[in-house]
């Protein structure tokens, strides 16, 4: 996976800035995913990790700055099936029920847009779900889920328009043993398909192994990029505190408010 | 079955059950996106329609479909890009929709609060054939809209971030949903009257999803519930003699008092079983399982 520096960047951003309300959050950094790497993203809470893979899928605006996305500059790029995004998993919560399958079809849009899905569309649904080991719980609802589980499924909710990068934020956040080995196993399945990944990660942790590069933040400025940084416990990262991400106390299996 | 002998209750019972299957089916957008109170408001901005329809002396029911639109669009511009002060913007619809109905009825010649009763309450059974061929077209529009676009709103609805990263013309289905709230609450008007609209946009999916595990299945039980209480809440009126708007909600929220008991021990079931099936998977795990980690994995099932 190393040596692919002549390998087109698939993501590139240059002297990035962004703010949250007045807050400077991104000091002009530049990142840049070649294909096929695996790019991981460090740094304390509020080093602007986060906002950084935000502002590459277009969710947050850039005050200065170029991004470009498979060598098109953001503005103009539409070929939005190509990016896989696993969100934060405190975004994803409705206030109706909406079982497996039904969330991860969701992620198939990316494809069939505003047409009727058809048998294939159907097909890769199963598959994503197979793929992080959750076929069976299709028909469930995401709000019995464990933490980890949920997170497959939103993982296999990007898989399934069947994309070339793969962004993700926090994937292992709150995510117990036996899903981060699932999750792991499904990088390194997506990884070895030729796949680009660029995620977020508080720690190294399991997923040490494929991570070619890591880009470390502090205060909105990079300040290491290459090899991973050696020797990094999985607690030693500056600032590091325990801040998991659980948005599901109101996405429990038992309902009895009305509107809450 | 005399009740269907009466033109005027046939032409009641074609609107109500337009009524049942349309508002539900807009509603559960709604509450999956934690909007329940939108009809409320723009079931108040459209009594500025109606008391303008009535003030120009054209249509109150076209007024109120045009009025409610912009309301709606504004609530949806404001729910979108103001992000601190939202509440309070909507307040300031929410009541100003209110007062300036009153105000303008009052200013139309030979008009007064009293004209407006039968839009406030509701009035049914005064469902002219006109009548019945706006609201057939009206409620066709909703449907082709939140049946045909169905895996599109879900997806806004459910993580709009995320929908938006898959290229989907979020903006502009935000947009159509919000109008289409705003035909769907004028379309009820007639039913339920404005201040029970949101009622029926709400009432149905709330009991509905106490029995269901999935988007779909909520949505078919939320509009087969909204079809049978606007049907026997008109049909009760009829015989006993009561406001449509009240016998049809009451009967919504007695329905969702049926489901949240007989649901209740039935979930508490499931979670049970989660929780076994859990255990059963983090067993499995080769090798010790830190202590540390197992609260953060039981979050989603246990915790109350």
């Amino acid at each position: 996976m190393s040596g692919t520096d002549e390998a087109p960047a698939v993501v590139s951003l240059r002297g990035a800035s962004a703010a949250l309300g007045a807050r400077p959050v991104l000091r002009g950094i530049d990142l840049t995913v070649r294909r096929g790497e695996v790019v991981a993203l460090l740094g304390a809470n509020g080093s602007g990790k986060s906002t950084a893979v935000r502002a590459v899928v277009g969710q947050v605006p850039l005050s200065s700055g170029e991004l470009e996305l498979f060598g098109t500059p953001a503005r103009r790029f539409k070929d939005w099936a190509r990016i896989g995004y696993v969100p934060q998993r405190t975004t994803a919560a409705g206030g109706v029920p909406a079982t497996v399958r039904e969330v991860v079809a969701a992620g198939r849009l990316a494809r069939t847009k505003l047409k009727w899905p058809g048998k294939a569309d159907r097909a890769a649904v199963m598959t994503a779900l197979e793929q992080v080991g959750m076929a069976d719980r299709a028909k469930d609802s995401v709000g019995a889920l464990s933490g980890g589980q949920h997170q497959r499924v939103l993982i296999a909710r990007a898989l399934v328009a069947e994309p070339e990068l793969l962004i993700m934020d926090e994937p292992m956040a709150g995510v117990d043993l036996a899903s981060q080995e699932v999750l792991a196993q499904t990088l390194r399945t997506q990884v070895e398909a030729g796949a680009t990944v660029l995620l977020v990660l508080h720690e190294l942790g399991p997923l040490e192994p494929l991570i070619d590069r890591a880009v470390v933040l502090r205060d909105g400025c990079v300040v290491h990029d290459g090899p991973p940084p050696e020797a990094v416990g999985q607690h030693a990262l500056p600032g590091h505190d325990h801040v998991h991400p659980h948005a599901d106390a109101a996405h429990e299996p038992v309902r009895t408010g009305l509107l809450t | 079955m005399d009740i269907l002998t009466y033109a005027f209750m046939q032409r009641a019972l074609i609107a109500a059950a337009l009524v049942g299957i349309t508002a539900p089916a807009v509603g559960i957008y709604l509450v999956q996106r934690r909007q329940a109170i939108m009809g409320d408001g723009i079931g108040h901005v459209a009594l500025t329609g109606v008391a303008l329809g009535v003030l120009l002396n054209t249509s109150p029911v076209w007024m109120a479909v045009l009025v409610a639109t912009i309301g709606a669009v504004i609530m949806e511009l404001v729910r979108s890009y103001g992000k601190t002060r939202g509440d309070i913007a909507l307040a300031m619809l929410f009541y100003g929709g209110m007062a300036g109905g009153v105000m303008i009825i009052n200013l139309a010649p030979g008009g007064s609060t009293a004209n407006l009763t039968s839009y406030l309450f509701g009035s049914i059974t005064s469902v002219s054939p006109e009548d019945v061929t706006v609201t057939a077209i009206l409620a066709a529009f909703v449907l082709v809209i939140t049946l045909g676009l169905r895996r599109q709103l879900f997806a806004i609805c459910q993580d709009e971030e995320f929908a938006r990263v898959t290229g989907l013309p979020v903006r502009v289905l935000n947009l159509l949903l919000a109008v289409t709230a705003a035909v769907t609450v004028t379309v009820a008007m007639r039913a339920v009257g404005l201040l029970l609209v949101s009622a029926l946009l709400v009432v149905p999916v709330a009991a509905a999803q106490q029995a269901t595990r999935g988007f779909a299945a909520t949505l078919a039980i939320a509009v087969a519930i909204g079809v049978i209480v606007t049907l026997s809440g008109t049909a009760v009126s009829f015989y006993v003699d009561v406001p449509p708007g009240a016998s049809i909600v009451l009967l919504a929220i007695a329905v969702f008092a049926v489901f949240s008991l007989i649901a209740a021990p039935l979930a508490k079931k499931r979670a049970r079983a989660a929780v076994r099936a859990e255990e059963g998977c983090t067993l499995e795990v080769p090798g010790a399982v830190p202590a540390a980690r197992k609260p953060a994995d039981d979050v989603g099932v246990g915790a109350s």
